[in-house]
């Protein structure tokens, strides 16, 4: 039993039966999985998620596939960490951090390949394929392997070393392309035409999309069924920020939470790869594409899919946009480390950096419950903090040696 | 001097399932009114009623997006392959 009932165009609202296509055929936009509403609100409850799986799938009743299709690695249900000594250096409240680098691999790309792959089952897939940044490449290779499917996965042959081994080691195979993420993407939106694969951001997409949705529903769970009033989001395509909104809404749209949302929705972007953030300074409508140079590369999209979407999301609900330098996404890193022991990729360091740029421009206020999105783990991104993370002495194994470097206080 | 223009599976249905079209021309423009007149559709397709390319269609000129060149009035020459394909994401 699933309450998806079909799929609809974000764009001009034409609908189709449920199908591994993502695209309108009338105006190309975006096509979006739409629900059953009136069946979520009378099947499910609190207190039937309280006693689920500690995994996005205690939310299956909101997600598209079947519940015993589902690929379950144990996406999801990732900790929300108070974060006082953060929220104090940066002149803040009330802080949380969403550390979704506990995912099974490390991202909340676990999260919509759980959605996306359980979906691909559905409709009988046997290959798996994607294009990617690392992060989802890792995350289809993982899930593929463990639901039994071939896997293609995608990538620019400049991505990190760690990303290509953490991908690889799954079996599939991995493709290392000549040219950046948009030329990956391109080739695989052309491949998608060819090849009966479940490209699980191309013809899946609508499914995968979902997923992201189960971020919302844990924060306001985790929350005590409440809302934050400040969630602040990395944007790659823009896909996860408008998705955490519409989270929030149904949550009240099926009788979860009795007020509706008042949720401010802010995105950050890395100054090297800034297309959305930009279109926001500049007051702009239309997004350009631009060449990526950030050493945030899962957020190196330049041609960002939804970025109109998140444009519209952020003005709609009062939040603010910042486009980080590369220095400021290190130096993100280093205090999230610092304060809170979270160990964040430099996607969260451009989340961090936003976030002290927002405060201080007083987007982000002292008053505001605020929720920042923490999307992958620092290890996989290594090389960005290696220049400014070594050891702290390098010493003769003496007591000597120790005691003339270190003057230690509580002796 | 004939063009090759590469089809997306969802406008398949217009040019009777070919994947690619060759037409004449010299701009991307030209090209895709020479597209609309050889398998009509392509117009109301691509274009919104402004005239101008809806924002989710995304045109390539040997693999390069028209928005990084001259948008509709980029120039192709014999050779080149333009590619409509819609926008994607990921990440």
């Amino acid at each position: 039993m699933t309450n998806a009932i079909g799929l609809r165009c974000r764009e001009c609202g034409h609908d189709y039966e449920i199908a591994p296509i993502y695209t309108c055929e009338w105006c190309f936009g975006p096509l979006e999985v739409s629900y059953d509403y009136e069946a979520i609100t009378a099947g499910t409850s609190r207190e039937k998620i309280a006693s689920g799986p500690r995994s996005i799938w205690r939310y299956a009743d909101l997600l598209p596939t079947k519940v015993n299709r589902a690929v379950d690695l144990g996406a999801g249900f990732t900790p929300l960490v108070r974060a006082d000594r953060l929220a104090a250096a940066l002149g803040l409240g009330e802080v949380w951090i969403k550390n979704d680098t506990m995912n099974p691999t490390n991202s909340f790309k676990d999260r919509v390949v759980a959605v996306a792959l359980s979906q691909a089952l559905e409709f009988g897939f046997k290959t798996a394929a994607c294009a990617s940044t690392g992060n989802l490449a890792n995350a289809v290779a993982a899930h593929a392997a463990h639901a039994g499917l071939k896997s293609y996965v995608f990538v620019p042959a400049d991505l990190e070393a760690g990303k290509i081994v953490t991908t690889a080691v799954y079996g599939g195979n991995v493709v290392a392309v000549q040219g950046n993420y948009d030329d990956v993407n391109r080739l695989c939106a052309e491949l998608a035409g060819t090849y009966p694969w479940a490209f699980v951001n191309v013809n899946v997409r609508p499914f995968y999309a979902e997923g992201s949705r189960t971020l919302a529903f844990e924060i306001a769970e985790q929350l005590g069924w409440e809302y934050p009033d400040h969630v602040v989001v990395p944007m790659a395509s823009g896909s996860l920020l408008t998705k955490v909104e519409k989270g929030f809404r149904e949550l009240h749209t099926v009788g979860l939470i009795d007020a509706e949302p008042v949720v401010r929705m802010s995105g950050a972007q890395a100054l090297g790869c800034s297309p959305i953030a930009k279109a926001w300074l500049e007051g702009a409508d239309t997004i350009r594409p631009v060449k990526p140079d950030t050493i945030a590369k899962s957020l190196a999209i330049g041609n960002p899919a939804d970025g109109y979407f998140a444009l519209d999301v952020v003005r709609k609900t009062g939040g603010g946009m910042a486009a980080v330098t590369d220095d400021e996404i290190v130096d993100g890193i280093r205090l999230l480390a610092r304060t809170e022991g979270i160990f964040a990729e430099t996607a969260g360091g451009v989340t961090i950096a936003t976030l002290q740029r927002l405060a201080h421009e007083g987007v982000v206020r002292r008053d505001e419950r605020v929720v920042a999105l923490i999307t992958g783990h620092g290890l996989k991104t290594l090389d960005a903090v290696v220049p400014v993370a070594g050891p702290t002495a390098t010493i003769a194994a003496t007591m000597e040696a120790f005691t003339a470097a270190f003057d230690v206080e509580e002796l | 001097m004939a063009i090759t223009v590469r089809i997306p599976t969802q406008l398949r249905s217009l040019s009777g399932g070919a994947a690619e079209v060759s037409l004449e021309g010299t701009t991307v423009a030209e090209l895709l009114k020479a597209l609309d007149a050889a398998h009509p559709g392509f117009g109301e397709r691509l274009f919104d009623g402004t005239g101008s390319l809806r924002r989710f269609v995304n045109v390539f000129v040997a693999e390069e997006d028209i928005r990084f060149l001259d948008g509709i009035e980029t120039g192709v020459v014999a050779g080149q392959v333009v590619s409509i394909v819609p926008a994607v994401a990921g990440g």
